[in-house]
């Protein structure tokens, strides 16, 4: 599917109008300060509101059918803004999930919660190999096993857990007040992006998808958690960029402007060169997920490797042309390096996307 | 009756494919081979009516749209096109001409250009003004009708066998540098025009220095208005940039040509596919050349849709040289000590490869000229305080070093 600039266009400025009216800084403060780190009315006028939880939800379901390309500008918006809000977590990775498992059972059951806005979906075991084991009983499927670092694991209504079983991985799905099922929220360094450990004991679920089809589904759905998040790391590198540029601007030493000296320039400039080619690459995985292209696991590692590093570097030399006030709590520098250090790491390190992605192209698939 | 873009594609593939002895060969060669394989392409392309698509058709044009262009290098794209030693005369100095040239100087030479039969070089550097260009000291003084021209040039890609250039030279030091230039069109067979080439570190000769005793310059050499040479270079570099852009980024894929190919298979054949630390480096190599060719991409659909192409082209510049650089290292760590074996083919292409690239970051602007650029323009960001504004260019101290 392609997007027509002006599409684009007015979404991206309808989102970036709501956010900043909604969510400026304090708010985004104020809500990574209270304890479950989540706002149930802001998350209300996302998916009622602006019709944000639907975007990629098809129509009979209750949602817009959109693409990733349009998913992106969101997901770039909610980047530049720092929303601390379980979307990423609910649409991304929840509705992914389930409309990559081709269960349609499932889907009919979870996706129109997810586009109302009345249910939130946390993911755990995408990454590495399963830590949770499902066993067929009697009365269904009982689940064991801790799944560790969950985003938004503790505020999610359904949990989609990624669980070992005869016959393979499979997807599993487990509510949020089933029995057996214990959530402890962790301290995390991204203070805008909440994680859980969640640990279950017995804990009643229900497949997803096939038995066995749960590799397929989590190599899918990382590809497409990778694009999605190097959308949210241009729009995040793209305002530490606009903070830097501004003060580099404003800011006077020894009688000038800071960026007049070349050394502080060049830094700004260092960041514009990164963001430019950032967005290249997000678009282009964007593209790939929407396209189903063959080259998907490819385009994904080469934007995700090169985004990690590129908004970490760019959230650090913010830091640096702010000088002192850079490193204070009260300056929103801070959020935007935590959170780029953490985006970096989250699926995977840049050095395994790129070790993934010399074994996907000595299979040929570049 | 119009013809159609496709069909028009379909006449540059047809052309192609009856002239493919006239393609090939390596678009880097400056050797006097390479100019004579540049005209004789460039005179068929323009006997059959495929040059000069979106000029003037008074100018020996097609008068054509960006369009045109764009359906010409699509077809165009599997071939080698040779014509890499009449770029300067055609995407700069022609250029060039048609906005700020005389109505005699365009007719006398635009054609011919366009033809083939003439090739032009531009002679803006010197010694002493290699990023400050307006720094120059290359003076020309009036004699009678005439000018007379004395100095030396620098850095000039094909005087060796250019028929014309176009010469940047001071004609008042006692205004500031900016405004005492002056624009003129040189014969490169002029006596008191000394050619030498200039060998670079990689061992070839592309480049030369060309000095000027006592050169006779007749009045009507003047390109543009006495005094406003700046201005008119200003044109000549923008239209490098354009012709650059419009080419689809073709400065990033010359560079970036399947350089992880290479390394890949470089590193297969050496037995260094299984170090981890060489599989790290040679995968960014891929992402490297990977997102030049989106941006270049980038640039093509910005041009087509008539937007003006953002940052993407001086990114594009130093996205390409830092490719350049890094494929080489990694080329020479793959070797190892096999770098410098002198009957290595390997060796040759990777130390090549090495040599040629800090020459890739500096020509054409160097990386810091780059950033100023991409910080003042793009960004916002304010200038360094000039020391060399407002005073008479006589009083400046330029140049220096030891050049």
């Amino acid at each position: 599917m392609t997007v027509t600039t002006t599409v684009a266009d007015d979404l991206r400025a309808s989102v970036r109008g709501f956010l900043e009216s909604a969510v400026p800084e304090a708010e985004v403060r104020r809500i990574a300060d209270s304890p479950s780190g989540f706002d149930a009315a802001l998350w209300g006028r996302l998916a009622g509101e602006l019709g944000l939880t639907g975007l990629v939800v098809p129509e009979e379901h209750g949602g817009s059918r959109a693409g990733f390309a349009e998913l992106g500008v969101v997901l770039e918006e909610m980047g530049w803004a720092l929303l601390p809000a379980p979307f990423f977590s609910t649409v991304v990775l929840g509705a992914g999930a389930l409309l990559l498992s081709g269960d349609a059972g499932a889907q009919a059951a979870h996706l129109p919660g997810i586009a109302s806005g009345e249910l939130r979906v946390a993911v755990g075991g995408m990454t590495g190999t399963p830590t949770c084991e499902a066993v067929a009983g009697s009365r269904g499927w009982l689940i064991d096993g801790t799944a560790e670092g969950v985003l938004d694991g503790a505020t999610a209504d359904l949990l989609l857990v990624f669980a070992t079983c005869e016959g393979g991985t499979s997807l599993f799905a487990v509510r949020a007040d089933a029995p057996g099922l214990s959530r402890r929220p962790l301290r995390t360094l991204d203070l805008t992006r909440r994680q859980a450990q969640v640990s279950l004991h017995a804990t009643p679920a229900t497949l997803i998808g096939s038995q066995g089809d749960g590799e397929r589904i989590a190599a899918a759905l990382l590809d497409r958690a990778l694009a999605g998040q190097t959308a949210e790391q241009v729009g995040g590198a793209k305002r530490v960029l606009e903070m830097a540029t501004e003060y580099a601007r404003t800011r006077y030493q020894f009688g000038r402007a800071i960026g007049s000296f070349q050394a502080i320039k060049h830094r700004c400039a260092d960041m514009l060169i990164d963001v430019s080619r950032m967005e290249v690459a997000a678009a282009a995985a964007l593209a790939a997920v929407d396209a189903d292209a063959p080259d998907l696991p490819v385009a994904a590692r080469v934007a995700s490797s090169f985004c990690g590093d590129a908004y970490f570097a760019a959230a650090a030399a913010n830091i640096e042309v702010h000088g002192g006030i850079g490193f204070t709590w009260e300056h929103p520098a801070h959020l935007y390096y935590r959170r780029a250090k953490s985006a970096q790491l989250l699926f995977g390190s840049p050095a395994e996307h790129r070790e993934a992605l010399m074994t996907l192209l000595e299979a040929g698939r570049g | 009756m119009t013809e159609s873009l496709d069909a028009f594609r379909e006449r540059v593939r047809e052309w192609f494919a009856q002239h493919v002895e006239l393609t090939g060969g390596d678009g880097g060669d400056r050797s006097l081979e390479a100019v004579g394989a540049a005209r004789r392409f460039q005179a068929a392309l323009f006997d059959a009516g495929l040059a000069g698509l979106t000029w003037p058709v008074e100018y020996g044009g097609q008068g054509l749209t960006l369009a045109h262009q764009l359906a010409f290098n699509e077809a165009a794209e599997p071939y080698a096109v040779p014509t890499m030693p009449l770029l300067i005369g055609l995407g700069m100095c022609a250029p060039t001409l048609l906005e700020v040239g005389s109505q005699e100087q365009r007719d006398r030479h635009l054609a011919r250009m366009l033809r083939g039969d003439e090739v032009w070089c531009q002679l803006f550097s010197e010694p002493g003004a290699g990023s400050d260009v307006a720094g120059l000291r290359t003076r020309a003084v009036r004699d009678g009708e005439d000018w007379v021209v004395n100095g030396q040039k620098v850095w000039t890609s094909g005087a060796h066998f250019s028929d014309y250039g176009l010469l940047l030279a001071r004609t008042d030091p006692a205004v500031p540098k900016h405004l005492g230039l002056t624009m003129f069109v040189v014969d490169m067979r002029a006596p008191g025009v000394t050619i030498r080439p200039l060998r670079q570190i990689t061992g070839g000769a592309n480049f030369n220095e060309v000095f000027f005793d006592d050169v006779h310059l007749p009045g009507d050499a003047v390109v543009g208005e006495v005094g406003r040479g700046w201005q008119a270079a200003v044109t000549t570099l923008m239209n490098e940039r354009v012709s650059i852009g419009a080419g689809g980024g073709g400065l990033g894929r010359r560079l970036g040509g399947g350089e992880f190919a290479a390394l890949a298979d470089l590193a297969r054949r050496r037995g260094a596919l299984a170090d981890p630390v060489l599989r790290q480096e040679i995968a960014s190599v891929f992402v490297e050349e990977r997102l030049l060719e989106l941006l270049s991409a980038r640039i093509r659909e910005d041009v087509k849709a008539g937007r003006t192409p953002g940052p993407q082209g001086s990114v594009a510049k130093l996205a390409g040289a830092q490719l350049a650089k890094h494929a080489a290292e990694v080329g020479l760590e793959v070797l190892g000590s096999a770098a410098w074996a002198d009957d290595d083919a390997d060796a040759e292409r990777w130390t090549t490869s090495l040599l040629g690239a800090p020459g890739n970051a500096i020509a054409g602007g160097t990386p810091e000229i780059m950033k100023n650029i991409l910080g003042e323009r793009v960004l916002g960001l304010p200038r360094e305080p000039a020391v060399d504004r407002d005073v008479p260019f006589k009083d400046l101290r330029v140049g220096g070093g030891r050049s």
